[in-house]
């Protein structure tokens, strides 16, 4: 398999080592003569240097028989000409852009190019899940915000996995009421031992959330 | 007619004036605000100071209620992902992208964006004129088989 990255900063660069290591042939394209030359001194002669966004460049790098070409620039414009004009004009089967404004990721779905990577989005997505598992969402409030209805899911770092509810030092006032395992709803009492992955639904007073959430 | 105008260099400058001029309703957007000084004394047009690629700066400067884009920056790419923004997501009726690259515009064309090469516009008039011939329309200067060595 013959894949053609164009850009050669970080991304770039150890994107290609990966290939080449994997048995791959690559093609690293750097538009600047001084970093091109730094690159080849890592790399060697899979550095090509030039503009990637020109047709010529393309024609002698090879896009008429390259499987994958990667466009990893630091420009939204620059990635986007390189995906589309390797699937117009040379009909490589696979392009896969690097979109560093994720606003722009629905237009190069629009164009048709394979694969969009959003470094914000995917970094963004990883923290909102490490925000939510583990931690007390309020569902409702009752009594004019006095009580909570909130639910959390345990994970493995929960310290109440495999302790029995009567076990744990539950805020005054407050009452694990009911969780649900797997698709299997239950009613939750003293005897009810916690396992990674239940979603546990509580009652607790408003100032006592953050106890509760410790708890759990 | 109400035309958005993506970069104020020498080009987009112009053609701001001259639309003006006729009585359209013209807005011109640049990132460098020093680049609007083109634009001269009363010169009758909107001005925005923003990146055109960047979705909120394209709707402040009225893009969903334009008849017209042209996009006419340094950067053959940018004007080229502009016109595409312009088309896909606002389906403004005319998009026209300055391309300076004939090869790249040639694929462009292929696939729906209007492209305008300035250099095979000067080339093809400059050998009208060396010729004595007339001037040749747009569309023949524009072409790549044409005006291209």
């Amino acid at each position: 398999m013959y894949v053609i990255v164009v850009g050669g900063g970080q991304v770039g660069l150890h994107l290609t080592k990966r290939l080449l290591q994997g048995g791959r042939e690559a093609l690293l394209i750097e538009k600047d003569p001084s970093a091109a030359s730094a690159l080849r001194l890592q790399l060697g002669d899979v550095i090509m240097t030039g503009d990637g966004c020109e047709a010529q460049v393309q024609g002698s790098a090879g896009f008429q028989r390259a499987e994958v070409v990667v466009a990893v620039t630091g420009d939204d414009e620059d990635n986007l000409v390189i995906c589309q004009m390797a699937s117009e004009t040379w009909g490589v089967g696979r392009t896969v852009a690097r979109v560093n404004d994720p606003s722009h990721l629905w237009l190069f779905r629009e164009l048709g190019v394979s694969s969009c990577v959003s470094a914000t989005d995917v970094l963004y997505n990883l923290i909102e899940q490490e925000i939510s598992v583990g931690t007390v969402i309020p569902l409702a409030a009752l009594r004019m915000g006095n009580i909570e209805v909130v639910e959390a899911t345990l994970t493995s770092r929960s310290p109440s996995v495999g302790q029995l509810v009567r076990e744990l030092d539950i805020p005054p006032k407050s009452n694990i009421v009911w969780l649900l395992r797997g698709d299997e709803g239950m009613v939750v009492d003293g005897d009810t031992r916690l396992q990674e992955g239940d979603l546990v639904v509580a009652l607790v007073p408003t100032d006592r959330e953050e106890a509760l959430r410790n708890v759990l | 007619m109400q035309v958005l105008i993506f970069g104020c260099g020498r080009t987009g400058a112009a053609l701001a004036r001259m639309m003006a001029r006729r009585g359209h309703g013209v807005t011109i957007l640049e990132k460098d605000p020093q680049n609007l000084a083109r634009l001269g004394d009363d010169h009758g047009c909107t001005t925005v100071v923003g990146d055109g690629l960047d979705d909120e700066v394209l709707r402040s400067a009225g893009i969903e209620s334009c008849d017209a884009f042209v996009t006419c920056t340094r950067g053959d790419n940018t004007n080229l992902m502009a016109a595409q923004i312009a088309q896909k997501r606002y389906n403004v009726n005319m998009v026209c992208a300055k391309v300076n690259d004939p090869q790249r515009a040639h694929e462009y064309n292929k696939i729906g964006v209007f492209c305008i090469v300035p250099n095979l516009l000067t080339a093809g008039m400059m050998r009208c004129w060396l010729t004595s011939e007339e001037y040749a329309p747009i569309d023949t200067l524009n072409q790549l088989e044409d005006g291209a060595v």
